[in-house]
């Protein structure tokens, strides 16, 4: 097994919301808490484009970095989690995320009245017991458990938001590109995951008065 | 007027503003190191640990994958 990885394709999602509806219904998230949520790119605007925003379990996540209190881990499958017992809502994961992912369930209050930061889990529980009450009350569902993959991308009706093994993940997107002729940009991919030197782009154009 | 006990005690509070004034230069560096942080946290169990698997990680990895699979609208109707 590879690493589990989340893909929006923003050619397919049409802000239904039924992805942010799911996971809050199934992981019971508390109100003010989005661990995700949809963000449309000028909307109104002909060509707009939405895209489905979570915690994207990042290869080299900068959150576990910054944590003054080590709270993070990050599983065999590279889905990272978090200890609540040890966090102190510093809120340094929430400054450090390109995506926003780090919610506090008091809001943007001062340190030490945010509450403890709660993320998206992958669907993959938390470091209680699988399956228990506690795990759910402070993580929600543990679906990773039971074989199944995040709600949110099984719940998407036009399956622009696709998780799973990175492979698998990664062909079935190959094949939507292929069949459609265009719309390569899998957003948040190369910032969350790195790598892949064929999506690095160059600047063709050359510099005035330069060769 | 200055008697022997003063100037003691005059040469007291001058070696303390002395020692006070110097205390600065043994400022240390407050530049912090790097420390490579490692998981302080509670000890989690593994997916296919759960009780629907009971520790079958290739069971547990078929399964997923099949899921997985399932996403791409192509394969399916056959």
């Amino acid at each position: 097994m590879g690493r589990m990885k989340f893909l929006c394709d923003a050619e397919r999602c049409i802000e239904c919301n039924g992805c942010v509806t799911a996971c809050k219904n199934e992981h019971e998230v508390p109100w003010g808490v989005n661990r995700r949520r949809v963000v449309t790119m000028n909307d109104g605007v002909p060509g707009e484009r939405s895209i489905s925003v979570a915690c994207m379990h990042c290869s080299d996540a900068p959150c576990m970095a910054v944590c003054p209190t080590n709270c993070f881990y990050k599983t065999e499958e590279g889905v990272v989690l978090h200890d609540k017992d040890q966090c102190i809502g510093c809120g340094y994961c929430f400054y450090a995320c390109p995506f926003g992912a780090p919610q506090f369930p008091n809001g943007p209050a001062a340190f030490g009245a945010r509450g403890k930061m709660d993320k998206c889990t992958f669907c993959a529980g938390g470091a209680e017991e699988t399956g228990s009450q506690a795990e759910y009350d402070k993580y929600g569902s543990n679906r990773l458990a039971e074989g199944k993959l995040p709600l949110c991308a099984e719940m998407c009706s036009t399956k622009a938001l696709l998780a799973g093994d990175a492979n698998v993940v990664a062909d079935i997107f190959r094949e939507r590109v292929l069949r459609r002729g265009g719309g390569t940009e899998a957003w948040g991919w190369q910032t969350a995951y790195g790598g892949g030197g064929e999506q690095k782009r160059e600047q063709k154009r050359e510099r005035e008065g330069q060769k | 007027m200055s008697t022997p006990t003063m100037k003691l005690l005059r040469t007291a509070a001058l070696g303390g503003v002395l020692a006070l004034g110097l205390s600065a230069c043994g400022e240390t560096s407050q530049v912090p190191v790097y420390e490579d942080g490692k998981y302080s946290g509670k000890a989690d169990t593994r997916p296919w640990e759960s009780a629907e698997f009971k520790g079958d990680k290739a069971a547990w990895e078929a399964a997923l994958k099949n899921r997985a699979r399932g996403q791409n609208e192509y394969n399916r109707g056959d």
